[in-house]
């Protein structure tokens, strides 16, 4: 059906943006201007969901362009939604955490800071509402600019050494998404999103076929897929909300997201199959999780093991949607809100340590769970449900993950099993020491000040918000229907693979 | 042998006008003193008008020693209009008289310019110019005027 | 005759009767000249406007001077190219002035204002007159207008000024008499001065070599103008120590008239059979371009005074122009790239060069690593400046997105795929060095100093009449490239390939 509201969600932070630019004299008002426009957006995309959830999708075109069958519009399905409610409900809770951390630590550029925020969610719902690859490349391209001065937030030399780094791997890849995006509509004549792939595609040689998936998954460089990843761990110099967010939400999830969308609605499951390109994927996925995993156990730095740790949960959505099964797909669509809400509780909590303390290492942190019991137990409930624990709602994605690569039948689907089983089991083994040394030990030696009655709970702004995440990661594995979540996965799944 | 003088008389403004615009180009490219680019550039301008208007000469009749043409003036007199003549064609005249305006502002720009530059630099040739704009970057100072 | 067939000449004819009005007005009050000026070139806009409406509804005007039919008068012929651009530098130029108001103030000495402004007029009546013209020989004429001002108009800044000034009358002249001498060759040929006659003679000609000859002379003469690679080698200098007013409107509309020139010739007088067939020069002139491209934004990447890097940047753009009319006997979507890139540019680098000339003179910075702090001392010109750059960068949905991608899709379309490398290629240089500056307006700071730009600004703080042209450029950059992704410019595209006889529609 055709709506405005996908117009509208996107125009709530445009215009945020525009009003908090004259107001930046006036911080409530400014701060303000973000909550309203985030809870509006939140309930603007919500809106949406029960429509979506019976089979429609909401249409809404803005311009048609000169080329035949490009235009930049919205059409807004199933899996497009999921990361769109993920997107903008997380932007409540982030901002509400932002005006917390920033004032407590009294942060310089604090109207750039909420300006470019603006932008940056403008970008990822965006790409999770676009309709084809044109629209879906302006928005990709808006994150990736708009987040530079979130990136380089500090400026210092290190931090603009970073934010040169994030645009040296991200810019190459907006090119080689460009390329991959032309030659897409050279070859099939359109870009829109088809559940099943773009039936004309299918007429191409393997060989460009090919070329195109590489252009594509260079294209999504966002992803952090190995080798490309080190401009994320590098990105982790800004402050605690933009890592939350926009690092394990908006700008990696975006990235996963295009991937998906390029497996499921662009080449599609058939040809990715027929090509075998989906097993070079899932190779790739692989790889990636075992060696983020690894790399994780050996930093000290928290929010960099943090970093590795969303690395590797990022290709378990990769390989999820590599392995072409309804359960993994299905897995790697639930994984998206599921990992967000859980990630982000576990960097709210790293920065809310920072504001307690000013402690960013972990071998600092013992006995941090005693002063800070909130958030350490916050933190507990984002790890196990990082290594896929219940009560946590990582369990279910997992679940479904490990179901769709038993699903796919060859040897290697039990290869696939065993690596999202290790990967797992490597989880345990870098986030449980955390909580371990946080609630069991002795702190080490006097902490900074006198007393160690000194150091207790963040303030209330910044502790809310991770407790209201961690709750809801929670609620997701009481209630997976949360916010219409997993309707709409097996909507999308339905979509994909015609008829649950 | 025939045909080659023949070709090359036929054709003599063409080579004539050719010759002294190479030597006129090779003076611009080549002099450094700002003054003999300048009459390089502005004898390559008077080839090119005298090329132009030899073009207009397209008359018959006259003179048919050696296949030489020339046409008459293109004025109406009364015998050439009985006999028949053929006119030059004004037409290259003309447009050569604009051209020559035009290289002969192009001149005075160019003269004001180095007027300028003298007074600026003491000296017209190119290479102590440029030594000298090198000497004042090096010491990081401004020209006396410069607006850059 | 309907009033507005007048129009393309009442503009030409104005302007350069204004022009001497101003001289004679600017005896009388120093201020007169520039308000005439603005006055006069505001009606043209609208007549222009005028212009294009009528060549979109009903067709291309002819205009006789005099009444004398071509081809033995002289012929001002506007259809949608001609129109299109005539809208843009008349624009262009008002903008110009405008911001020309607070800057000559302080780069000019007061009693050369009115000469200034008089120079400023004729070089805009003689853009305009090429434009509007369908006579080679008059071109030739208007050409010199344009140019001599130019030179002049450069000059004045004095100082480092007068020596790239003397290079660009020695090349500029070279350049213009090789024209001369082109058209000489096929006049020689065909008799006629005439472009549509012209074209209507040359083909039975095509394989005299006097006519190829007059083709190579032609061309030459054009790029030197132009600044086309390799031929630019004058053009780092002057648009560096030029006055800042100059340098935007050159780079903005000044090389786009030249390079229209060039385009009137491939397309009006030659036709593309010619470059195909006889010449071969389509794929030689892509590559030249590509090559134009990336030379340009390498250079631009090596400098550290912000408008010599600006200038290399305007080399490469050009490039990109070529590169869309290379393509074009291949597929359509090359002119259209090309059609549109000379907006794009044309917005992008005026507003470029107008925040530059804002920076110098408000601050006095020229080089790229003092410009910290500067997006707190003058937040305006750096978001505009930004704005621009993301533009030139081709970051969607800004206008220099929109040119790379029909360039980009002609390339495809044409199956010369090395051009879309270069393409993308071209876009991260342009990244890089277009990052620098703004990463050092906004985001560098000195250590110690935790916000930045806490320093007072130096000069006193610019007037409104040279922020505004600079936002507006800015504001056309992001608007112009939502229309661009639109089917707005469709009906006017279509009129200009099939003017330019591309023969296709898209």
């Amino acid at each position: 059906m055709e709506l405005m509201t996908p117009l509208f969600a996107i125009l709530c932070p445009a215009i945020a943006a525009a009003l908090i630019l004259p107001s930046r004299n006036h911080p409530n008002i400014r701060e303000g201007w973000t909550i309203a426009a985030s809870v509006t957006m939140f309930l603007l995309v919500l809106s949406m969901a029960p429509v979506i959830v019976k089979g429609d999708t909401i249409r809404y075109v803005l311009f048609q362009s000169m080329f035949e069958d490009i235009y930049i519009g919205f059409k807004v399905d199933a899996f497009g939604e999921i990361f769109a409610i993920t997107a903008s409900s997380l932007w409540v809770l982030v901002s509400i955490y932002s005006i917390g951390y920033m004032r407590t630590l009294n942060e310089h550029a604090q109207t750039r800071y909420f300006f470019s925020f603006c932008f940056a969610i403008l970008g990822a719902v965006g790409v999770a509402l676009s309709a084809n690859l044109v629209t879906l490349f302006i928005f990709f391209e808006i994150i990736t600019i708009s987040t530079y001065p979130l990136v380089i937030h500090e400026q210092t030399p290190e931090a603009l050494r970073a934010g040169h780094k994030y645009l040296a791997y991200l810019m190459p890849a907006g090119a080689f998404l460009l390329f991959g995006i032309m030659t897409t509509y050279y070859l099939a004549g359109t870009t829109d999103f088809a559940p099943g792939g773009i039936k004309s595609l299918a007429n191409a040689s393997p060989v460009i076929i090919t070329v195109l998936f590489f252009a594509f998954l260079l294209g999504f460089m966002k992803a952090a897929w190995m080798p490309f990843h080190s401009w994320l761990p590098t990105a982790m110099i800004a402050p605690s909300p933009v890592s939350a967010l926009l690092h394990a939400v908006a700008v990696v999830k975006a990235g996963v997201f295009g991937i998906v969308r390029i497996v499921g609605y662009v080449i599609g499951m058939d040809l990715m199959h027929e090509l075998g390109l989906w097993l070079i994927l899932a190779g790739i996925a692989g790889f990636t999780m075992i060696t983020a995993n690894l790399f994780a156990i050996s930093q000290d730095n928290l929010k960099r093991r943090l970093a590795y740790s969303t690395i590797s949960q990022l290709s378990y959505i990769i390989l999820g949607a590599a392995l072409l099964t309804k359960d993994s797909m299905q897995g790697a669509m639930l994984h998206i809100p599921f990992h967000g809400y859980m990630k982000i509780t576990l960097f709210l909590c790293a920065g809310a340590i920072l504001v307690a303390t000013g402690k960013t290492r972990i071998s600092e942190m013992a006995g941090i769970g005693k002063r800070m019991p909130v958030t350490m137990l916050a933190f507990s409930i984002g790890a196990i449900g990082m290594a896929g624990i219940p009560p946590v709602c990582g369990f279910i994605s997992k679940l479904y993950l490990c179901l769709g690569a038993w699903a796919v039948g060859s040897p290697y689907g039990i290869i696939f099993l065993a690596v999202i089983l290790i990967s797992s089991l490597l989880d345990v083994v870098y986030f449980f020491p955390i909580i371990l040394t946080a609630f069991f030990s002795k702190p080490m030696g006097e902490i900074s000040g006198s007393g160690e009655d000194k150091v207790k709970e963040a303030p209330l702004l910044v502790v809310v918000p991770l407790t209201i995440t961690a709750i809801f990661s929670l609620i997701f594995f009481v209630h997976p229907n949360t916010f219409y979540i997993f309707d709409l996965a097996k909507m999308a799944i339905s979509d994909l693979f015609g008829g649950v | 042998m025939e045909w080659l003088i023949q070709h090359v008389l036929e054709k003599y403004n063409f080579w004539v006008a050719m010759l002294i615009i190479i030597i006129s180009l090779t003076a611009v490219i080549v002099k450094e003193n700002l003054l003999k680019k300048l009459i390089g550039l502005s004898i390559f301008q008077t080839a090119m008008f005298l090329w132009y208007v030899s073009l207009g000469d397209v008359g018959r009749d006259i003179l048919t020693t050696w296949g030489l043409k020339t046409g008459t003036p293109s004025i109406l007199w009364e015998e050439a209009a009985e006999k028949g003549y053929i006119y030059a064609n004004p037409l290259p005249n003309v447009l050569m008289l604009t051209g020559i305006v035009v290289s002969a502002a192009t001149t005075a720009v160019a003269l004001a310019i180095v007027i300028r530059i003298y007074q600026k630099y003491g000296t017209i040739e190119e290479d102590e110019i440029i030594e000298k704009e090198m000497e004042f970057e090096r010491e990081g100072g401004e020209l006396k005027n410069a607006s850059s | 005759m309907l009033l507005v067939e007048h129009f393309p000449v009442l503009i030409v004819g104005l302007a350069m009767f204004c022009a001497y009005t101003m001289l004679l007005a600017g005896y009388l009050n120093r201020k007169l000249p520039f308000f005439i000026s603005l006055a006069m070139n505001c009606v043209f806009f609208i007549m222009s406007l005028f212009v294009l409406d009528h060549v979109l509804n009903v067709g291309p005007i002819r205009y006789w001077q005099g009444g004398w039919r071509p081809p033995w008068g002289i012929e001002y012929v506007i259809d949608a190219m001609n129109a299109y651009l005539l809208v843009i530098v008349i624009s262009i130029v008002i903008l110009g002035l405008i911001y020309s108001r607070g800057n000559v103030k302080s780069e000019i000495e007061e009693r050369k204002h009115p000469t200034f402004y008089t120079l400023v007029q004729l070089m805009a009546a003689g853009l305009y007159g090429i434009t509007v013209t369908g006579d080679l020989f008059n071109m030739f004429i208007w050409l010199e207008i344009a140019s001599l001002t130019a030179y002049a108009l450069i000059a004045v800044a004095g100082g480092r000024a007068l020596r790239p000034a003397y290079n660009y009358v020695i090349m500029g002249s070279v350049g213009a008499v090789l024209y001369l001498f082109g058209v000489g060759w096929i006049y020689s040929v065909t008799g006629t001065l005439n472009m549509a006659d012209m074209r209507l003679l040359l083909p039975l000609v095509y394989d005299n070599r006097a006519v190829q000859m007059g083709f190579a002379m032609i061309v030459v003469g054009v790029m030197i103008k132009a600044y086309i690679f390799p031929l630019h080698l004058w053009q780092p200098d002057v648009y560096t120590y030029a006055p800042s007013t100059i340098s935007s409107m050159m780079a903005s509309v000044h090389v786009k008239v030249m390079f229209y020139m060039l385009m009137r010739m491939f397309y009006s007088v030659f036709t593309l059979d010619f470059i195909r067939h006889y010449i071969g020069l389509d794929l030689l002139t892509c590559w030249v371009a590509a090559i134009a491209i990336l030379a340009g934004s390498i250079w631009a990447i090596k400098q550290r005074n912000l408008r010599r890097m600006l200038a290399y940047s305007s080399v490469s753009q050009m490039g990109y122009i070529l590169l869309g009319v290379g393509l074009s006997p291949f597929s359509p979507w090359g002119l259209v790239g090309a059609v549109a890139h000379i907006l794009n540019h044309a917005i992008g680098k005026g507003c470029l060069f107008m925040c530059a000339g804002a920076i110098r003179q408000q601050e006095g910075l020229k080089d790229i690593r003092d410009f910290e702090g500067i997006g707190k001392k003058m937040p305006y010109v750096s978001a505009a400046f930004t704005i621009a750059a993301l533009s030139m960068i081709g970051i969607p949905p800004t206008a220099g997105f929109a040119s790379k991608l029909f360039l980009i899709l002609a390339s495809l379309d044409a199956a010369q795929y090395p051009f879309v490398v270069i393409l993308l290629l071209s876009g991260l240089l342009n990244l890089v060095y277009f990052w620098r500056v703004i990463d050092q307006i906004y985001f560098v700071r000195h250590e110690g100093t935790k916000n930045a730009g806490e320093a007072e600004g130096r000069g006193k703080p610019l007037p409104l009449s040279m922020v505004a042209p600079t936002l507006i450029l800015a504001a056309l950059c992001v608007i112009v490239g939502i229309i661009w992704l639109t089917d707005i410019p469709l009906p006017l595209l279509d009129r200009i390939l099939s003017d330019l006889r591309m023969g296709v529609t898209i």
